[in-house]
């Protein structure tokens, strides 16, 4: 691990493991969120009870207040937009208008004057549907003559992206061998600890409106919510305030917050809602539900020459704002080659409506489900071969940069290979597999699992305007003030909850302009107090809300040192800011950042004119993109008996460019290992035929528990970015791209003996069961003993 | 995921719940004691008693008590209480054994013995003790008292004998001699889960060969039970990996399994062998 010398400061911040700033107040009940609010009118909304159908009525007791979308008849549908990949726009009314098309979809509003009454009314609200047959697989929704979801998306493909190099048939036609899988992944959903929760109120005054919610982008909520309701944006602002969680699942607009701030605007009043788990779990928004056919064609060394893929996303009923239903199939599609040196490349990716909730990022967003088929299929490929796992990752990882890969996206300085020799050094392969083999002998099944990925991180407007999207996310702009006592104030667009932001910018801006952490205030999620920003998501913020947050301490630190050689009247370049104040460098003389603020403000007029007053300064960073990389390993045992999988160990060598805190860094990767597991062996949102919930609770749908997560064992390199002004990588989502291909190929190099084959995730016992008995059955078919 | 109104009653005496029972029995009137199944299923509104019976207060109800053949079980009991043994022999070893695979330990902390048999989740660890050691349940209402055994006790998923007036005030477990083996054994995918299997054996040994075995399943029918023919198939047999394997799948064949959307019926015989299996492992 190196050091990181940061000009004109005795002391470095970045790099050190410093307590969150943001923590006191979280671990000690002082926290604020949403649901702390108190309301006039509270809400429930009532939920359609079928998957697909027309509403014939909507019936309520006489005098209730019970809004259905006939009231709303002047607010626009949510319309996401993709200009690219045959996208067909398809409208979400706020309230169910007409149509069903999922089970938990919003169809009516209770409204009264507690949770308990709005609860107690919405059991009162009668919705009689004329139901249809409801399509909940993909593969139901794409056969010919299945029932159209939307009219404006004929045979239920909202998109379709296709690519094929121009060499690829000449290489596939002459690969030595090809190498398939047929992957699945089940539905999951992000299960934020804190669900969602909104509260609008109204200022009378001014007739503006607050909404306050658990929202991942402040801004463009204020922006999408505007837009619908035909409002000026001025007129509405949005405060995310303590966010228990998002992942993902909350950086899309719900129809439930736009109502509320309908509702605010009607009553004149404050309004309400606290969704309960249920609603999280079967009407926020869901993820992962593809299926994935890639095929590999190596040449007669394993080296990999060409993929093809066939990505089939299952996207729910509607496209989410702001990234559209093409969030999961069109980063499937452009990421798939993953780590690997592969310069031909053919794919047609798929987002399919059905009767299911909407689907919407979720960390990772594709990329565990990517990373999973491919490192099966390098499994699978290995075998084939009859080479080690770890030996085909070595011919085949990219090792030159800059790397420009077949989709065209430029991958810069990384560490796929030595991340790889870190994580094989460790584990000590040929000690696991001896004591794989002693286990065997014992009838207990040990298995090792790599995975190898690329994660892009950080990347601005140029990246996300390959999609075509309306909305094109990517910069982020920093206000960085010195306040007239001295005390530093960051005002940002992105919108922590979770990532230590707070505490990490503050070690950035401390290595600038000589002040502690502690000192350094960072403001966020209130669009009257913050800039313009996109908010947190896509590993992106500490990258270019961090890139922002360097560019305008720098310009404060040039202006403190333009005031410092004024009032110390020597020349700037032998100023040094160190420890609040600056110093004429090999003299005592010195001035505190404290007396040049009050400079700055109040004593103006001995500038003259050469210095502006104040002491306020701007950046904005639009970075192109930048791949963290990591190594995961799992060391599992499988109880044949049972197919319950215990992960005996688990270790993670990654490489995210300069640390800024290890101790946050090494956080995003443990919560990241703990989805992925879950994702890898737990958790699925399972649908019956009737497009009916079955894991509408968390004792159903299964997040591990510490009691299931295995210490994680954490090495790490340090490659700086040169695509990022802080050196610095994302590593928000690796550790959950990364775990459950892990986890899988360890569970699959547990049962070599039997032959099976799990390309599903999660790999639940049952299926895990199911595989094995298959397998005893087909071995004592060909043998004519019993197996295993 | 707020309750339906309801009336919460604090009688102080049992004579005094007994009489408010009856009183709102007819009106959807429900016994709260530790609350940690009844309270969960009313904010999903589930159910939506309109009275509630709350016993916490009534004298009498928290006895945990050894007359030398059985051990009594008071409706106040929490599971927690068990965590030590509570009485000498294996019985408090067993009970402290079990008890620790129940949920998690803040809802041991409140949940209660007999509100576990009164609610007969399938995969109640509680109800498989019962149902496999043939308890006795002592039941009451202002009309009287009535024991029923254990056998009798259970109807279904969530279901008893017990009418809609009866609160049971004990529970009563015979002790086990000194010479007694036991095991148990239960699978959840995660720790602190509903059991998707569970056994537990009782058995002792004379000349070598086991006697009085019981064998009970919980989890993978609807209601716990012992299982007779694994039962006969250890009566009479030295213990050992064969007899155990062949008890185990004796009680796999025998069992008419649960489904549900993780547990086809063929799986569900998967974890019953095992576990009858693993029970009788930790046994010896």
């Amino acid at each position: 691990m190196s050091t990181h010398e940061t000009k004109g400061s005795g002391l470095k911040w970045v790099g050190r493991a410093i307590r969150r700033l943001e923590d006191p107040a979280l671990v000690t009940g002082q926290g604020r969120f949403t649901a702390d609010l108190p309301a006039t009118h509270w809400v429930r909304f009532v939920r359609s009870p079928v998957a697909a159908g027309s509403i014939k009525s909507i019936t309520f007791p006489d005098g209730a207040r019970v809004i259905t979308a006939a009231d709303l008849s002047g607010v626009k549908k949510i319309t996401p937009m993709l200009h690219k990949f045959s996208y067909r726009p398809v409208g979400q009314s706020i309230l169910a208008d007409g149509q069903v098309r999922y089970v938990g979809e919003p169809v009516a509003i209770a409204v009264a004057s507690s949770e308990e009454a709005a609860e107690d009314l919405a059991d009162l609200v009668d919705i009689d549907i004329d139901e249809t047959a409801p399509l909940v697989d993909a593969r139901d929704a794409l056969a010919d003559g299945a029932p159209q979801i939307h009219a404006e998306a004929p045979g239920n493909v909202i998109l379709e992206g296709t690519v094929k190099t121009p060499g690829f048939d000449s290489v596939w036609d002459n690969a030595a061998r090809i190498v398939a899988i047929n992957a699945r992944s089940r539905r999951q959903n992000a299960t934020p600890m804190e669900a969602r929760a909104g509260h609008a109120s109204y200022d009378a005054p001014t007739g503006r409106i607050t909404l306050t919610c658990t929202t991942q982008m402040p801004h463009l909520m204020r922006t999408a919510i505007t837009d619908l309701l035909g409002m000026r944006e001025s007129d509405l602002r949005v405060i995310a305030p303590d966010v228990g969680g998002g992942f993902g699942q909350k950086m899309s607009l719900c129809a439930e917050y736009v109502a509320l701030v309908w509702l605010a605007r009607q009553l004149k009043s404050s309004v309400a809602w606290t969704e309960d788990r249920r609603e999280n779990l079967i009407a926020s928004f869901h993820s992962r539900d593809q299926y994935i056919a890639l095929e590999a064609a190596f040449d007669k060394d394993a080296k990999l020459m060409a993929l093809r893929a066939d990505i089939v996303s299952n996207v729910g009923a509607y496209s989410c704002f702001p990234t559209t239903s093409g969030v999961e199939p069109l980063m499937a599609m452009a990421e798939m080659p993953g780590p690997y040196d592969v310069q031909q490349y053919q794919c047609r990716a798929r987002g399919v409506l059905t009767n299911t909730c909407t689907m919407a990022a979720y960390r990772g967003v594709s990329r565990p489900v990517i990373t999973f088929t491919l490192e099966r299929l390098m499994d699978k490929a290995a075998a084939a071969f009859a080479i080690d796992p770890i030996d085909i990752r070595r011919r085949n990882l990219i090792a030159k940069f800059p790397y420009t890969s077949a989709m065209g996206l430029v991958y810069d300085e990384a560490t796929y290979k030595e991340t790889l020799e870190m994580a094989v050094a460790a584990i000590d392969v040929p000690a696991f597999r001896a004591r794989q083999q002693a286990a065997r002998a014992e009838g207990r099944y040990l298995g090792v699992g790599f995975a190898t990925f690329s994660e892009r991180t950080g990347y601005g407007s140029p990246a996300f305007a390959a999609r075509g999207m309306a909305i094109t996310p990517g910069w982020e702009t920093v206000h960085l003030t010195v306040d007239p006592s001295g005390f530093v104030e960051a005002r940002i667009g992105s919108s922590p909850h979770g990532q230590g932001l707070r505490t990490t910018l503050a070690q950035i801006i401390a290595d600038e302009i000589g002040v502690a952490p502690d000192l350094i205030k960072v403001i966020h999620g209130d669009t009257d107090t913050a800039p313009y920003g996109w908010g947190t998501f896509a590993s992106r913020s500490l990258v270019i809300s961090g890139g922002a947050t360097l560019l305008a301490a720098r310009k404060v630190r040039a202006k403190l040192l333009k005031i410092a050689s004024h009032m110390l009247e020597a020349a700037p370049e032998d100023i040094v800011l160190e420890n609040g104040s600056a110093k004429v460098a090999g003299t005592d003389r010195t001035v505190t950042i404290a007396a040049m603020a009050r400079e700055a403000y109040t004593q103006t007029h001995r500038f003259k004119g050469e210095i502006e007053p104040g002491l306020t300064e701007s950046g904005t960073y639009d970075p192109p993109g930048t791949f963290s990389n990591a190594c995961h390993v799992a060391i599992v045992a499988v109880d044949v008996e049972t197919g319950f999988v215990r992960i005996e160990r688990f270790l993670v060598a990654e490489d995210a460019g300069r640390i800024i805190n290890p101790m946050i860094a090494d956080g995003q990767v443990h919560g990241g290992v703990a989805q992925g597991i879950g994702n890898a062996l737990l958790e699925e949102i399972v649908y019956d035929e009737s497009g009916g919930i079955l894991t509408a609770n968390l004792a159903d749908y299964m997040p591990p528990t510490a009691q299931e997560m295995p210490p994680i064992e954490l090495h790490h390199l340090e490659t700086p970015s040169t695509q990022s002004i802080t050196k610095a990588k994302g590593l928000g989502e690796g550790g959950s791209i990364g775990a459950p291909a892990a986890v899988v190929n360890a569970i699959n190099d547990a049962l070599a003996p039997f032959g099976v084959q799990i390309d599903e995730m999660p790999a639940t016992p049952q299926r895990i069961r199911a595989a094995l008995r298959a397998s005893s059955s087909a071995h004592s078919r060909a043998s004519g003993k019993p197996g295993a | 995921m707020k309750p339906a109104a309801f009336v919460r009653h604090v009688p102080k005496t049992l004579d005094e719940a007994l009489k408010v029972l009856s009183d709102v029995a007819p009106d959807d009137g429900r016994i709260l004691a530790g609350g940690q199944s009844l309270v969960p299923i009313m904010a999903f509104r589930l159910a939506k008693p309109a009275h509630l019976v709350d016993i916490n207060e009534v004298e009498g109800l928290q006895h945990i008590a050894s007359d030398g053949t059985m051990l009594s079980i008071g409706a106040r009991v929490r599971h927690a209480a068990f965590h030590k043994p509570v009485v000498d022999g294996p019985l408090g070893a067993l009970l402290a054994y079990v008890a620790r695979h129940i949920a998690h330990y803040p809802i041991r902390m409140r949940g209660t013995f007999c509100g576990s048999l009164a609610h007969a989740d399938p995969s109640s660890e509680w109800c498989l003790v019962s149902a496999t050691l043939g308890a006795t349940m002592v039941v009451k209402s202002t009309r009287g008292e009535r024991l029923i055994a254990a056998a009798d006790f259970f109807e279904g998923i969530m279901s008893t004998v017990l009418a809609e007036d009866e609160l049971l005030a004990e529970v009563k477990l015979p002790l086990l001699s000194a010479d007694t083996k036991f095991g148990f054994y239960e699978f959840s995918r995660r720790a602190g889960d509903f059991a998707m299997a569970s056994a537990l054996v009782t058995y002792r040994l004379e000349g070598g060969q086991i006697v009085d075995a019981r064998v009970g399943v919980g989890g993978a029918e609807p209601s716990p039970r012992r299982i007779a023919e694994a039962e006969a198939a250890l009566n009479g047999q030295a213990p050992g990996e064969d007899i155990f394997r062949a008890t185990a799948e004796a009680a796999a064949a025998a069992v008419e399994p649960l489904e549900d959307h993780q547990t086809t019926g063929e799986y569900r015989r998967d974890l019953v062998r095992a576990v009858v299996h693993r029970a009788l492992e930790n046994s010896v």
